[in-house]
């Protein structure tokens, strides 16, 4: 069979409604061919839903969806060329480790020894060689992972749809587990969408990150730019912590504004925002101990490479996280912070 | 137009232009295609029947539609076609019946005014199903359900069969109540008739005359439901909460109920206690208590349907007493109550809805229960033996039964109701998924002691009637002769193989009958079962929950009422089966179609959703997904369904006893016949022969089905699938 290569998804304006429940509202955004993409939220944000519209599980309300540029919106998931795998791996237990990867051309009505043959290859790809006749009640939780990954590669499909895979797995497997994600996306070349709560792995794994909040996008881009540049405050708090402190921007010239922080001044990017009462997000680890800001300290607790520490001062409660380990501030002590402007934004 | 729905419409051809239209009369072909055997085509066009004409364009306007490209187009006019065949279809049918009957506007408005047909046949059916088949792939086209063909139709075929035969001839019922002989509403009469003496008479409670059959009914329920209800309390509470000996044979009690027909514990109780039993004899002899009919009434129908049913409030107030976290007793006891506060404030409370619940269920089998009142009622009367009399006695009052019905009705699903509104989410032990280590709390030592006082006498009766089952057929006349002999046997199942193999005995014919329509319905009811679990569960349509609630109204319907509901609306065309083995499988399919959705519904519960959609995201349809994946995950749930259909077909006797005829002839039905005749050998030898037939058939179906296998480790279906192995 000709075999199309990774293919882009398209949504434009695309809403879910669930009686008087809208679970996606009016959400557009574009991957493109040989991309890997997060979509990134708090437990009921929408992403798990706009997942299973492009695989076709839902079928949008509203909105159009497009696959490779084709109108696939009301095209059932058995019609598309799309694969998923599933948070609970959703592995057939009535079958066995190779049924289940040759499961796929099976019922497309392809020969028997030529769904096997293309089920090997794919299981040798994941590194499951030699677990053919198990059962995955017989596997670990990582090798099942596998499994499902291989059974949805044999296809091939155009897109490739990872819910929450790695939610089941321990923490240590799992930084693995997503770098070989991430290695077989790359090799492949295939276009992936990806859905975690977690925004560690979605930093690690992605090309582009999209966040969504209340069923909508708050923001789309690379890792990078919604760590640097988060466009509001809930983008800032999601993609690693932030301290969201009031801020005040007395002026703004040439893109930089004068911000007044407490008692602290600082020129920072303007970010299209004007004179006025503003937010600032600043990074637990941008706040160093020196001169500047004093500041009680109320909790505090090691954990071995760095301190973590609330500490209260007058623009409000600041969570710091120091790599000065060699003595843990006592609870009560009077401290001083100074504030790394790099890793200070202003946030509407 | 895809392949399949050219296949259909194929279909709809074959069985308008090919086949006979209407049911022909002991295979008789003559004339064909014309007349009685002849196709609807031919009809239609020779002018005999315009009135099919309607059905033939809604096919033909789909054929010159088949031969074009699909376009979206397509969609919205295969519904129209459809659902435009469809209603010609049953506008014809049943405005053109019987003479002077059916509706005489509507055949004159199809140019059959006067004219008369005959029942439909498989050209007929054939049609319809094609018809069926258009209009739900024009609403997958159209995107409905995924755009999933095989949702669609068997949504469609669902909802007819279920509307066909559930909802139509319970239509019939409130129909003919409501109007008279000639069909003119005659409210005044149905009145008179619902509120009659008969149903409502108070006369029991000042004196000599009996109470109305509506009391009767409810007093026998409430008496069943409240002492089943505490016997099975009783045996539940001494299994689970005490080292009681002798646990295993009460639990494979819990079985007895489902192999023995419902009459036979009736039975058995007049070979005891009737004025000639085994006990009353002994009883005359030794103590010179005279012998007396005091069987037959209400304590002798009482006494078999708390036999009959205690093992079942047993089987559900096990799981209650099961579901109660021994954590909360051991919290109680920590926090200072002993034994008897324990059970009082905490293990009592949350039995309470499973009591309900267990009340409910005996009171709903007690007004269902046919068997038992027939054999044992003597002068007591109860709405389903009444309905009974009502349409073979002597009176044969149609307008009579179809009230008694609907009073019957109403009350089961009353019972229903208030089972499900009142109960519905009120269930305290659920079982969490949490382990619970803790030790069940010990019975207070009273409520030990009056337990076992309770249950050891029911368990020795019981015995004791089963005893009586098995070696009845080998004496004589149990309780007057006792020479054992095989003569019973012999009447009933002789083998004459002088000329070869012939079946001489009396009761053979019934037997094969009752295998037959048995071993026919039980697999057509597990999948219809399934498939509507199916739907119920994993698939998002309109309509579902009027579709929902309406197969819940069905496990309500009693059988009498279902009876009486096929006689009245299959015995005049369009569909005119009533004597014919095909209403017996109907009736079969129909009354058991709840306990196959229960047990579809309860398997599927424990397949992770996730299964079916990885598998529809592997490319598979929704056919595909259901034969590869749902179904052998499903097995155990089929099995249940097969065995609980195929044995209910063989005990069943209320609805039944309305649709044999002397060609169609039931083992139950034959038996209840030889009871009334006083033959109690022959019909004792034939029932402890079909507990043996039910035992082998549920031995059969388990080997045929064979277990479902996930591996060689034995993991919990749901956490296979769900979590890592560990």
């Amino acid at each position: 069979m000709p075999k199309s290569g990774p293919a882009s998804v398209e949504f434009r304006h695309v809403s879910m409604r669930y009686g008087a429940v809208i679970a996606v509202e009016n959400v557009s955004f574009t991957i493109r061919a040989g991309e890997l993409v997060t979509l990134l939220g708090p437990s009921g944000c929408g992403k798990t839903t706009t997942l299973r519209m492009i695989a076709g599980l839902e079928i949008a309300s509203e909105g159009q969806i497009l696959i490779g540029g084709k109108d696939v919106t009301r095209l059932s998931a058995a019609d598309r060329d799309v694969s998923m795998v599933f948070q609970s791996y959703a592995l057939f237990p009535h079958m066995t480790v190779l049924e289940n990867a040759a499961y796929g051309p099976t019922v497309k009505g392809l020969r028997k020894a030529q769904a096997e043959a293309m089920a090997l290859e794919k299981l040798a790809l994941v590194g499951l060689k030699g677990f053919e006749k198990r059962y995955p009640a017989e596997l670990s939780g990582g090798q099942q992972q596998r499994v499902a990954v291989a059974r949805a590669l044999v296809l091939e499909p155009q897109v490739l749809l990872f819910d929450e895979p790695l939610s089941n797995l321990d923490a240590k497997l799992r930084r693995k587990v997503r770098q070989e994600i991430r290695e077989l996306q790359q090799s492949l070349n295939l276009t992936v969408a990806y859905v975690t709560h977690d925004q560690e792995e979605a930093l690690a794994v992605s090309d582009r990150i999209i966040v969504m909040s209340n069923a909508k996008i708050a923001q789309q881009g690379s890792p990078r730019e919604l760590y640097e540049a988060p466009a509001n405050s809930f983008v800032a708090d999601f993609i690693g912590d932030a301290n969201l402190v009031e801020v005040t921007i007395d002026a703004v010239e040439g893109g930089q504004a004068q911000v007044r922080l407490g008692p602290l001044h600082l020129t920072l990017p303007a970010r299209g925002l004007t004179p006025g009462p503003a937010k600032a997000a600043i990074r637990p680890h941008g706040i160093v101990l020196g001169d500047g800001l004093a500041g009680t300290v109320r909790k505090s607790s090691y954990l071995g490479d760095h301190v973590e520490m609330i500490v209260s001062t007058p623009i409000g409660e600041l969570f710091v996280i120091s790599r000065q380990t060699n003595e843990l501030p006592a609870e009560g002590a009077a401290i001083s912070l100074s504030l790394a402007q790099q890793n200070i934004a202003l946030v509407r | 137009m895809r392949p399949s729905t050219r296949l259909a419409l194929l279909f709809g051809w074959l069985g308008y232009a090919l086949m006979p239209w209407y049911l022909p009369e002991g295979w008789d072909l003559a004339g064909y295609p014309f007349g009685r055997a002849g196709t609807a085509l031919a009809l239609a066009t020779s002018g005999a029947a315009p009135w099919l004409w309607p059905i033939g364009i809604a096919l033909l306007a789909t054929t010159l539609l088949a031969v074009r490209a699909e376009t979206s187009f397509s969609g919205r006019a295969l519904v129209t076609a459809g659902l435009c065949g469809l209603v010609a279809f049953f506008a014809q049918g049943f405005a053109v019946t019987l003479p002077d009957q059916g509706i005489p506007w509507l055949a004159a408005l199809l140019g059959g005014a006067g004219a008369a047909q005959p029942g439909m046949g498989f050209g007929a059916l054939l049609t319809l199903f094609a018809l069926l088949l258009l209009l739900c792939h024009g609403l997958a086209y159209r995107g409905f359900c995924r755009g999933d063909l095989f949702t669609t139709s068997t949504i469609g075929v669902v909802v007819l069969l279920i509307g066909h035969f559930i909802f139509l001839p319970v239509a019939t019922i409130l129909r003919s109540a409501l109007v008279d002989a000639d069909g003119n509403w005659a409210l005044g009469e149905f009145a008179g008739r619902l509120f009659s003496s008969t149903i409502w008479g108070l006369g029991c409670v000042g004196g000599s005359i009996a109470c109305g059959v509506a009391w009767n009914t409810l007093i026998l329920g409430v008496l069943t439901g409240l002492i089943t209800t505490l016997l099975g309390l009783a045996c539940a509470l001494l299994v689970l909460r005490t080292a009681m000996p002798g646990k295993r044979l009460m639990r494979a009690m819990t079985v007895l109920p489902i192999i023995t027909p419902p009459f036979v514990i009736g039975l058995a109780l007049i070979l005891l206690f009737g004025r000639s039993g085994v006990v009353t004899g002994l009883m005359s002899e030794w103590f010179g208590i005279p012998r007396s009919r005091w069987i037959y009434g209400l304590p002798g129908v009482l006494l078999a349907q708390v036999l009959a049913f205690a093992p079942i409030a047993f089987l559900v107030l096990m799981g209650v007493v099961q579901g109660i976290a021994p954590s909360l007793e051991e919290a109680a006891q920590t926090l200072g109550a002993r034994h008897w506060p324990t059970f009082r404030s905490v293990t009592w409370p949350l039995l309470r809805p499973g009591l309900a619940n267990a009340f409910l269920l005996g009171f709903v089998e007690s007004l269902a229960d046919f068997g038992n009142p027939l054999v044992l009622g003597g002068n007591f009367e109860v709405l389903s033996t009444k309905i009974f009399f009502a349409v073979v006695g002597a009176a044969h009052n149609q307008g009579m039964a179809a009230v008694l019905a609907i009073v019957l009705l109403v009350f089961t699903l009353g019972a229903f109701w208030l089972q499900q509104s009142w109960l519905g989410g009120k269930s305290y032990t659920t079982v969490s998924g949490k382990g619970d280590a803790g030790i069940p709390a010990k019975l207070p030592t009273s409520v030990t002691v009056l337990s076992a006082a309770v249950i050891i006498p029911w368990v020795v009766l019981t015995a004791v009637i089963y005893a009586v089952i098995l070696i009845g057929g080998f004496v004589k006349t149990m309780g007057r002769d006792h020479t054992p002999t095989l003569e019973h046997y012999r009447t009933g199942f002789a083998v004459d193989f002088s000329h070869g193999l012939f079946f001489e005995g009396a009761a053979w014919p019934s037997l094969f009958t009752t295998l037959k329509v048995a071993a026919i319905s039980a697999p057509l009811t597990a999948l219809i079962g399934l498939l509507t679990a199916y739907l119920l569960t994993r698939q998002r349509f309109v309509g579902r929950q009027l579709l929902e609630f309406t197969t819940m109204l069905s496990f309500a319907i009693p059988g009498t009422v279902l009876g009486v509901a096929y006689i009245l609306a299959f015995n005049v065309p369009p569909v005119e089966i009533t004597g014919t083995g095909l209403i017996l499988v109907l009736a079969f399919v129909f009354r058991n179609m709840p306990v196959g959705i229960r047990s579809g519904i309860a398997g599927l519960a424990q397949i992770d959703k996730s299964l079916d959609e990885a598998s529809t995201t592997l490319r598979a349809r929704s056919f595909t997904t259901l034969r590869r994946v749902v179904l052998p995950l499903l097995k155990p749930a089929l099995v249940a369904a097969l065995i609980y259909s195929f044995v209910r077909s063989i005990t069943s006797v209320s609805a039944v006893i309305f649709l044999v005829s002397a060609e169609y002839n039931l083992s139950t039905a034959y038996i209840v016949g030889r009871v009334e005749a006083g033959e109690f050998g022959l019909a004792i030898a034939y029932s402890s022969v079909l507990i043996v037939v039910m035992a082998a058939g549920i031995a059969l179906i388990q080997f045929g089905v064979g277990e479902r296998k996930l591996g060689r480790r034995p993991v919990a279906l749901a956490t296979s699938a769900a979590e890592p192995a560990r």
